[in-house]
């Protein structure tokens, strides 16, 4: 589904990713886990389509098409969507309005009917149940004046609502409490399937008691140095970073 | 002399104004106007608003009756859902056939300006310019001279007018590039409370002055909710003022929203003259093209334990213009007193300009003030986070163009004025038709 060549990117001419390779089938879940600085949001961001990221090499393939040609938008709806690390809040735009404009704008571009306002309303039901997402959240601005952890569940909460798929979930599990944590993990268990992809991007390995990855990859000075099973994640909880990194620099 | 301040100057021989204690309050502003003349830039107040489309070209108040837009044209300027007491002016020139005064409370006096002076005398007339200072402003002095048409309330004490009065102001063409000066008294006796709107609104494009001057007398305990909706014509000029003395504990609650002209000044000034006095200030601009748009506000704390707040927020497009100036003054006296403002704009393009100048003067030592201006473009992150989630470009920026606006329109509490003013704004907005669906469904 996922196929990335060789990716080369830099920010404001600085080298952050060199040349990383990562394939994701359809119904995988992979980690990606690396120390602070190690380029872990470039990759998701890169992904997802931010300003400010220049590919100087390589390539970034999702089923099959070129991924860096599409706009942002383009690529939602194609199927991929980005769990933001720092979810932002904008004033004045409407949780649920935005929600609704963005079911439509991805059934729009694959030829479907458009949710009218009642069939809308019974999957956000239906969803906010997955997340225990509280029902006064729905119609507040985008995440204004939510808690850090409100911020998360709302981003699961929005996967879940438009079924990517391919889902990259930038350090969901940053700044949440275990409670917290375990839903957010338990939405998105539910939202594994046969054809759904999930990236998670993770400092920690805590995240991954809760969500067992197929692959766990190690990112470090923008390359990927290992790859392994769930037994990876567990190693390097034990040994720290250091271990791996030293290794690859001897 | 310049031709301009005399073709006012002969406008005035020529209106043949009744003899009388007003007479001589007329000629004294016209003296006033004509050793002064219009400002200029070397004036601070006017710095940055360059008025030479008046100076350079006379606008009449003479000749015909007004021109009749008909029933359909006044219908469409009026509050659909709102139940209002109406006056309609057309051209400055007050409509009677078009307005509805009746259901008013009993005591509520509320008529045209001009029949109130010739009817009640003395009291409309020696309140007039008690509040609006003609040395402070050469224009407010042209409106002086020409006091005639506009609005009469007096709202008698502990009298509540529940229902809002809507003041429409229309201007269509007819021939020749015409002025009105338009004044407005409003009294609040103690404990009375009302909501008024003054809308300005501009028909075939016409080419007009409107120089109008509201003068406000808020008594003790009085609440005035006051919103004023400025959509002249693109070809007009609109030189306008709110000029208010506040007892205590009195509330004002001013709107103003500024979407027409060429041209267009709004000055707003309260004095909050005893304890408890409080303002509540929200405007919005939005130029656009080559229009010039400048909101000055001042508010003077003169006593203890008086309050003011002021949230303005501008909208750029186009090779507009605009100037925000916010004074507050805290007079030696004003000891507790509480000041807070706020100005914000989004510049849409890069040709656009704005002056943001807000000030503070503070002359006693126990107080709470703030204020702070920005001037700054869509912001990124929240462009890509709503196009990371399907939303087109195009579609986001206009969203978030029509949020950033929306700040101050969701603060009107009267659902259809915030209903017609959303409306307006998203309007004003490329790609309004995108985002219809994300404001609220009126």
């Amino acid at each position: 589904m996922l196929n990335i060549l060789d990716l080369h990117v830099r920010v404001d001419n600085k080298a952050i990713l060199n040349g990383v390779d990562l394939h994701v089938r359809a119904g995988e879940v992979h980690a990606i886990m690396g120390p602070n600085g190690s380029g872990k949001s470039t990759l998701a961001n890169v992904l997802a389509g931010r300003d400010g990221y220049e590919v100087s090499q390589g390539s970034v393939a999702f089923e099959g098409e070129d991924l860096l040609e599409l706009a942002p938008e383009e690529r939602a709806c194609a199927g991929i969507f980005l769990a933001f690390q720092y979810p932002v809040e904008i004033p004045g735009v409407n949780n649920v309005y935005l929600l609704k404009a963005a079911v439509n704008a991805i059934r729009k571009s694959r030829g479907a009917a458009e949710l009218d306002a009642v069939e809308f309303l019974g999957l956000v039901k239906q969803k906010m149940k997955l997340v225990r997402m509280k029902e006064e959240l729905l119609n507040r601005s985008v995440n204004e004046g939510f808690s850090g952890g409100e911020k998360k569940r709302n981003e699961i909460f929005q996967m879940a609502v438009l079924e990517p798929k391919l889902a990259i979930l930038d350090e969901t599990d940053s700044g949440l409490d275990i409670d917290a944590l375990k839903i957010v993990a338990e939405g998105v268990n539910s939202l594994r399937n046969q054809e759904r992809a999930i990236v998670l991007v993770t400092h920690y390995q805590r995240l991954l008691d809760y969500i067992k990855p197929d692959r766990v990859h190690v990112l470090s000075n923008g390359r990927i140095i290992k790859s392994g099973g769930p037994g990876l994640a567990l190693e390097l909880e034990q040994k720290g970073y250091d271990w791996i990194v030293g290794t690859e620099a001897a | 002399m310049n031709a301009t301040i005399q073709h006012y100057l002969d406008e005035f021989e020529q209106r043949r104004f009744a003899q009388g204690p007003l007479h001589e309050t007329r000629r004294r502003a016209l003296a006033l106007f004509e050793q002064n003349g219009f400002p200029g830039p070397r004036e601070e107040n006017w710095r940055y608003t360059d008025v030479r489309p008046l100076r350079q070209r006379p606008f009449t108040s003479l000749g015909e009756a007004p021109p009749d837009p008909g029933a359909a044209e006044v219908d469409a300027a009026r509050f659909k859902e709102m139940d209002c007491i109406e006056l309609v002016f057309i051209n400055g020139v007050y409509a009677a056939q078009y307005s509805r005064l009746a259901g008013l409370p009993g005591a509520v006096t509320l008529e045209n300006l001009a029949a109130a002076l010739a009817s009640e005398g003395d009291l409309p007339a020696s309140q007039l310019t008690r509040y609006a200072d003609d040395q402070a402003s050469m224009f407010t002095a042209l409106n002086t001279a020409f006091i005639g048409h506009g609005v009469y309330l007096n709202i008698p004490r502990g009298t509540v007018v529940e229902r809002p009065i809507n003041i429409l102001y229309l201007s269509k063409a007819n021939g020749q590039p015409h002025a009105a000066h338009p004044r407005n008294l409003l009294i609040l006796n103690e404990g009375a409370e009302a909501t008024l709107i003054e809308s300005y609104i501009g028909l075939d494009e016409a080419d007009y002055f409107t120089n109008t001057v509201s003068e406000v007398a808020l008594g003790a305990g009085t609440v005035l909710k006051h919103y004023k909706i400025q959509q002249e014509s693109l070809n007009a000029c609109h030189i306008g003022s709110l000029n208010v003395r506040q007892d205590r504990d009195s509330k004002l609650e001013s709107h103003s929203i500024a979407l027409g002209g060429a041209l267009a000044r709004n000055d707003i000034h309260s004095r909050l003259a005893a304890q408890g006095a409080a303002i509540d200030m929200n405007g919005l601009y939005m130029p656009n093209g080559q229009q010039h748009i400048d909101n000055h506000t001042r508010v003077d704390h003169l006593e203890p334990r008086t309050f003011s707040m002021e949230n303005y927020r501008g909208v750029l497009n186009g090779n507009s213009h605009a100037v925000f100036n916010g004074k507050v003054v805290v007079h030696p006296e004003a000891q507790k007193i509480e000041a807070h403002q706020n100005n914000a704009n989004l510049l849409l393009s890069d040709h656009a300009e704005i002056d943001t100048k807000p000030e503070l003067e503070i002359h006693a030592d126990d107080v709470k003030c703030s204020h702070g201006a920005t001037v700054g473009q869509l912001d990124k992150d929240m462009l890509f986070y709503l196009r990371a989630r399907a939303i087109d470009e195009d579609r986001a920026r206009s969203l978030l163009t029509y949020a950033f606006a929306d700040e101050v329109i969701s603060r009107i509490a009267l659902p259809p004025i915030r209903g017609r003013l959303e409306y307006l704004v998203v309007g004003q907005l490329p790609d309004a038709a995108l985002i219809r669906e994300f404001t609220h469904e009126h």
